[in-house]
């Protein structure tokens, strides 16, 4: 594919999309790992949020 | 299960859990087609080859007015209901509007320079978008700079009010005012002025990115409502202590 003589912007288009995107991704993925593992470790410790203990659901 | 029932965060977490594989996968399979739709569409007759950044500019760009309109719709939720997942919905758009705003103004700037020969010009089109990036950025601070979720909601909620004026002056401004930015081609009266070869192209990628949209923040309202709970679990744990 010929992509003329401005090929550079149209590449630097595309990367620059490309690292947005999987910086958003790598950056929710990992924010899940962290809260998961935050989550798991109070559970752990014994601390139950009060939704659990009355039956109802919060936040 | 009810609409109304969503309101619930557990139950919302519970419907997340289920979707956000398919819809993640639905993302990729369409952005696919979309990317492979761009290699197939001819260059145009006046810009040549670097109308293929358009398939990033345009969808970029409509998303991130959206993620204002997302949030906008948020703030309603939280000023008139007080719905703790409301202010989790705008709080989470933020991030990923501001993203999808970046992409749309590094593009624009790319694509200017061979086509109107500069990056950038002080036009009411690149401003107000460049406003909306800035309010973006107001936004994050707000949420970031605010340790209890509750304090933040209020004055957040407020601000995505107030900056959603500048939506409808980004989406007229070609019209209100004489810009080096082209005028509406796709949704204006009389229907679009692209040929089909490349604006069927541009709708795939639009869906791509919309639909890329709403995986992103399902998954990151996922990780807030988390981190309000892991929130609430130490405040219980410190007082209990």
């Amino acid at each position: 594919m010929n992509l003329g003589p401005h090929a550079d912007f149209i590449i630097a288009s595309y990367a620059v999309t490309a690292l947005v995107v999987a910086g958003l991704i790598a950056w929710i993925a990992t924010d899940y790992s962290a809260q998961k593992r935050l989550l798991a470790d109070l559970e752990q410790r014994g601390v139950t949020r009060r939704s659990r203990r009355g039956g109802g659901d919060t936040p | 299960m009810a609409v109304i029932d969503l309101a619930n965060p557990t139950r919302f977490l519970t419907l997340v859990d289920r979707v956000l594989p398919w819809l993640a996968g639905v993302t990729a399979l369409v952005f696919a087609y979309g990317l492979y739709r761009v290699l197939g569409a001819p260059d145009d007759y006046q810009q040549g080859a670097t109308v293929k950044i358009m398939f990033l500019h345009v969808p970029a760009a409509w998303l991130g007015m959206m993620g204002w309109g997302v949030m906008t719709v948020a703030a309603l939720g939280t000023l008139v209901w007080r719905h703790p997942l409301a202010d989790v919905a705008g709080k989470t758009a933020a991030p990923i509007g501001a993203a999808f705003t970046f992409i749309c103004l590094v593009t624009g700037s790319l694509w200017g320079r061979p086509t109107w020969g500069t990056y950038w010009v002080w036009d009411a089109r690149l401003t107000s978008v460049l406003v909306l990036f800035l309010l973006y950025l107001g936004m994050l601070a707000l949420y970031w700079a605010a340790e209890d979720p509750n304090r933040s909601a209020r004055a957040a909620a407020i601000l995505a009010l107030v900056g959603a004026v500048n939506i409808p002056i980004i989406k007229f401004s070609v019209e209100w005012w004489n810009t080096l930015h082209q005028p509406a081609s796709i949704m204006r009266a009389g229907g679009a002025a692209i040929d089909a070869s490349i604006l069927i192209p541009l709708l795939i990628m639009a869906l791509a990115f919309t639909l890329l949209f709403f995986t992103l923040h399902f998954a990151a309202m996922r990780n807030e409502i988390l981190r309000r709970r892991v929130r609430s679990m130490r405040i219980m744990q410190a007082r209990s202590a």
